[in-house]
């Protein structure tokens, strides 16, 4: 199960990595895997106003559609166009090009919450059973 | 080889159906319309002869499964058999050629049909009044929410959530959040039945009704159903009963007495009307007395011999149906209760519910079933000890298919793991019951011994798995000429 | 008569393998206090007697096929070719299910496939549906789809939308924050004036039909780009017969387009079942309600019909779903297949031509009768709005219609009081020249 160590993990499954100016948020490889092949992406505008939780992106396979959360409040700052015209960029490469949206974040005390990698693997396991 | 499109097989020139010739002055359009207002070039609809027409939609229909050839044990659809009587009746010219603002004196036949069918759905559900607009089970679904939202209006209320159990259909929350309510999901016991503690816990004073089906998607019969009634009674707050699962019912038990303020029934499962491939379907919608002035009019009133549509109704919620409902399927469905009478209806439960309990014990020789008292007239089997050979509910569906059964419900309800939910029906015989058992106990040998027979199924249908992914990605909705082809 | 057909005697063996000694310990778990045998409803019946009993209530009935008949406001009779009837009453047709294991359902999703393509090739737009429930419930959709698309609170809808499917939406939109105002329609369109004034960024649509409930053709291109200007949808509800000689939506701009497709194939009934037809642009896809079928391959590469897209549907998405249905008009949809592919191209538009020739024909002379005028002075398709003189009521003539056995013009003073000598008359390709004629006469007796 590939988990970068230098990303942080939510418990529904997105990864957030602090860049120069914001943050970009993905959908981790154990979801990418449960829903296999991703038929249709729906990311939120840039420039809307996001709270750590709140539900802002849609990620759909065949059977499934599955939510995608903001790890941490603040603005959408970029999106990326390449994965709505080919969503299968998600499951090749979910950390890489795969990212979804970015955020500029506005409450730097909520990347604390975060899992890191080892606590984000113990809640999968822990789950599966 | 797989037959080619009624528009491969298009031959300029040929004509399927000739009109009479005209009787009238003949006009140019272009002459007598606005120029804007004239299509420039007739619709680029293929060109077949009629013996075109005919063979082709012909074979076709051979590509399908069907109820008449075919059993389909689809959990909470009944697939029973389809009465051609039924079809008979409605398509008399008497009902069929019915203009829906014909004087009332000449239709009072069709009035008077829709009038008894009310009156024969109240003496069957217990309930004081229905409504026959709504086309279908959702409609229906849709049309008691807005009910139960003029009831809040009424009270001066603004509750805007309803409960819903996990177990419930999809069309449940979906009607909820599209009539503006949130939904508040009702985590199932471990007997797979309402849990009267998580009830009490989530029954704020925002909740304005609680959606339940009984029997529910496991074919268990909500036992505290009379509590949980009062439990929502004592705040006010309505209950509504998808009544998808009435073919456990009929003379056994009435929603009426249950405590039930709404409820709708789908024609096109527990009362025979044909399911179409995909309708069309009817969803009348049963309610208590003080519900009553909420329902959508117009509806059929009788004064004296006469049969007369009623439009008052200052409460009423309004119109949900561009006329009067799918009077085409009433028909059939009022066909239906007039030939089985009181002791027939009765009959079709009990014989509903001895088939399900018998292919419960014959299937569970193969696979368990995790709620596993008595049902009613359903089941659901797990298959998740198939997972072990890498074989899924899926892949035993699509076999199933290739041993000439159509594949019970499968993942439904959520709350079953590797889920089949199988609804026999009254109509089906011990021996297709018998057969469809033993081809689930083959498979699960054929899962142990060769699984991958089960997991390429299907493999003797005209096509194997399609590509989901591909028609998700690339969506072909439409038959474009070669020329102009593009991807969407 | 019922359609069981276990025996009393496999009924025994079968409670025997369940271990039930009898029919009553299989209800242990339904409460004593609710079980109850007796149901109020009269025995059951042969079906000779059946067949009695109905054929008296239809009997009660005078159909289209004896009543000669100028009511159209929504529900149009057409032909139907006899091939309709007999290759859609085969049971491979009648009785499968919602094509969801689509392997087992080649046959009813290549004629979805099919019947999107018609459609589509009908209103000249990009995608079709595989239908809704009907017309009415189609305005109420594409409504709501234009609200959650544009992010917007305000629907225009045109008074001479017909006032059902106005009903219809306003029932679908009662709970929602959106509020709906009527655009005044003058000499029978739509007024042009009163549209532009009330546009505002807030409009998430505008909803007309064409042609309209008075019959009348409305400026379906002007009012398409007076709503595009300021960012809303344009909703066209259409007349699918009348597309064989009228502009498509698609032409005109719209972005949604719907119809009752009932006409096309299947008989009046009464009201019911209807047939929804629904399409948009492209740019709305992925918010259309209700089913869709897609061409793609199976594993050998072979070409087959899955439904697809089905992540917006209720059975997935729940609470988010697009909309909440399940059900629709499959069968419907399939005699409208098969009508449309008999008549193509040639005999649909011959169709309209004859509906529009009737209609010309039926104006003019009913115009003779000295107490009745045209009451709109505007283009006309298969239906057309009479005034009578005031000392002359509609329902008085219509009285005396249907003693000569017709069914006269549907009186509009209840839907739209301002017009209460007004009378709405269609004509389809049924009605013979014989009985045009013949109705003249008869209105001419009258006073």
């Amino acid at each position: 199960m590939h988990l970068p160590a230098d990303l942080s993990y939510t418990a529904t499954h997105e990864w957030i990595r602090r860049e120069a100016q914001d943050a970009a948020v993905g959908l981790s490889a154990h979801a990418q895997e449960e829903l296999r092949d991703i038929v249709f992406v729906e990311l939120p505008k840039p420039g809307r106003a996001v709270k750590q939780g709140e539900a802002v992106a849609v990620i759909e396979s065949v059977k499934a559609a599955f939510d995608i959360y903001a790890p941490v409040s603040g603005t959408i700052s970029r999106v990326n166009e390449a994965v709505v015209k080919t969503p299968q960029i998600i499951n090749q490469d979910c950390y890489g090009a795969g990212w979804l949206f970015a955020v500029a974040p506005s409450t730097p005390a909520e990347f604390s919450k975060l899992l890191s990698a080892d606590a984000y693997a113990k809640q999968i396991e822990a789950s599966t059973h | 080889m797989a037959d080619p499109l009624i528009f491969e097989r298009s031959v300029p020139g040929r004509r399927g159906y000739l009109l009479p010739p005209s009787d009238v002055p003949a006009s140019n359009p272009s002459e007598v319309l606005p120029a804007e207002a004239v299509r420039p070039s007739a619709p680029p609809l293929p060109e077949v002869a009629e013996f075109d027409v005919v063979r082709h939609y012909t074979r076709l229909s051979q590509l399908n499964f069907s109820v008449d050839t075919h059993f389909y044990p689809l959990g909470s659809c009944t697939m029973k058999y389809n009465p051609k009587l039924n079809e008979r009746i409605a398509a008399l010219p008497g009902f069929a050629w019915l203009h829906p603002f014909q004087p009332e004196s000449q239709v009072q036949g069709v009035l008077e049909l829709l009038y008894e069918l009310e009156q024969l759905l109240c003496a069957i559900t217990g309930m004081a009044a229905f409504t026959l607009q709504p086309a279908a089970g959702a409609q229906g679904e849709l049309t008691g929410l807005k009910i139960i939202a003029a009831y809040q209006r009424k009270k001066r209320r603004t509750r805007s959530t309803i409960l819903i159990p996990d177990s419930a259909h999809g069309t449940n929350p979906a009607s909820a959040a599209l009539s503006g309510f949130t939904v508040v999901q009702l985590k199932s016991g471990p007997d797979g039945l309402i849990d009267l503690a998580e009830l009490k816990a989530k029954l704020t004073k925002d909740v304005a009704a609680l959606m339940l089906t009984n029997p529910n998607t496991l074919g268990l019969f909500e036992r505290d159903i009379k509590t949980i009634a009062a439990l929502l009674h004592e705040r006010d707050a309505l209950v509504y009963m998808d009544g998808a699962n009435m073919n456990a019912l009929l003379g056994i038990a009435q929603p009426g007495q249950m405590g039930v303020d709404l409820l709708q029934l789908n024609l096109h499962k527990t009362f025979s009307t044909p399911h179409g491939g995909g309708g069309p379907g009817a969803g009348p919608v049963g309610v208590t007395k003080a519900l009553e002035e909420f329902l959508p009019v117009p509806r059929v009133r009788k004064a004296g011999k006469r049969f007369t549509w009623d439009e008052r109704g200052r409460s009423s919620v309004g119109r949900v149906h561009g006329f009067y409902g799918n009077v085409g399927v009433l028909v059939r469905a009022y066909t239906y209760i007039r030939t089985l009478g009181r002791d027939g209806l009765r009959r079709a439960s009990e014989v509903a519910i001895i088939n399900a309990n018998y292919l419960k014990a014959k299937v569970q020789e193969t696979f368990p079933v995790p709620f596993d008292h008595r049902c009613m007239h359903e089941f659901v089997a797990s298959l998740k000890s198939l997972k072990a050979s890498g074989v899924t509910a899926m892949d035993v569906a699509k076999r199933l298919l290739d041993y000439g059964f159509y594949a019970p419900t499968v993942y439904f309800p959520l709350i079953v793991d590797e889920a089949l939910m199988i609804e026999p029906t009254e109509t089906e015989s011990k021996e297709t019951l018998d057969r469809f058992a033993q081809a689930l106990a083959s498979i699960a040998q054929e899962a142990k011994t060769t699984p991958e027979v089960v997991r390429r199924a299907p493999q003797r249908m005209v096509v194997d798995r399609l590509d989901e992914v591909k028609a998700a990605r690339e969506p072909n909705l439409r038959w474009v000429p070669a020329r102009e082809a593009v991807h969407a | 008569m019922d359609y069981a057909p276990n025996t009393t005697a496999q009924l025994q063996e079968m409670l025997q393998a369940i271990g039930a000694g009898s029919f009553d310990e299989l209800l242990q778990q339904v409460p004593r206090e609710l079980q109850r045998r007796d149901l109020d409803v009269p025995d059951g019946l042969a079906e000779a007697q059946v067949i009695s009993l109905c054929e008296a209530l239809a009997g009660r009935n005078r159909p289209l096929t004896e009543v000669v008949s100028f009511l159209g406001a929504g529900a149009y009779a057409h032909l139907i070719p006899t091939v309709v009837d007999a290759v859609a009453a085969r049971g491979e047709w009648l009785t499968p299910y919602t094509p969801y294991q689509a392997e087992a359902s080649q046959g009813t999703l290549q004629a979805i496939y099919e019947f999107q393509t018609m459609v589509c090739e009908l209103l000249q737009m990009d995608v079709a549906n595989a239908s809704l429930y009907d017309g009415a419930s189609g305005v109420g959709e594409a409504a709501v789809l234009s609200l959650r698309a544009t992010e917007r609170g305000r629907i225009l809808v045109s008074e001479a939308v017909h006032p059902h499917a106005r009903q219809t939406l306003a029932t679908y939109l009662r709970g929602s924050q959106a509020t709906v105002q009527e655009i005044p329609a003058v000499n029978g369109v739509t007024d042009l004036d009163a549209l532009g004034k009330a546009l505002g960024d807030d409009v998430a649509c505008l909803i007309l039909q064409q042609p309209n409930v008075f019959g009348c053709l409305e400026p379906m291109a002007q009012a398409g780009q007076l709503v595009h200007r300021t960012g809303g949808l344009f909703i066209a509800s259409v007349y699918p017969v009348s597309l064989g000689v009228l502009t498509p939506p698609g032409a005109y701009g719209a972005d949604i387009a719907v119809a009752e497709g009932r006409c096309l194939g299947s008989p009046p009934a009464y009201g019911g079942p209807g047939l929804g037809l629904f399409t948009t642009t492209t740019a709305l896809l992925r918010r259309i309600p209700g089913r869709l079928a897609g061409c793609t391959v199976d594993q050998a590469g072979r070409r087959g019909f899955t439904l697809t897209l089905q992540t917006r549907e209720q059975h997935i998405r729940r609470e988010r779903a697009t909309s909440n249905i399940c059900t629709n008009e499959g069968w419907l949809a399939l005699r409208a297949t098969i009508f449309l592919t008999l008549l193509g191209p040639q005999g649909l538009r011959e169709l309209a031509a004859l509906n529009l020739d009737k209609a010309r024909y039926a104006k003019a002379r009913l115009c003779e009768v000295p107490w009745i005028q045209p009451l709109f002075d505007q283009p006309c398709f298969n239906e057309f709005t009479l005034r009578y003189d005031p000392a002359v009521k509609v329902e008085a003539v219509n009285r005396k219609l249907a003693a000569a056995g017709i069914a006269g013009g549907l009186a509009l003073g209840d839907w739209y009081p301002t017009l209460p000598q007004g009378s709405l008359w269609c004509t389809t390709e049924r009605l013979s020249r014989e009985a045009i004629d013949r109705t003249v006469e008869t209105l001419r007796r009258i006073a």
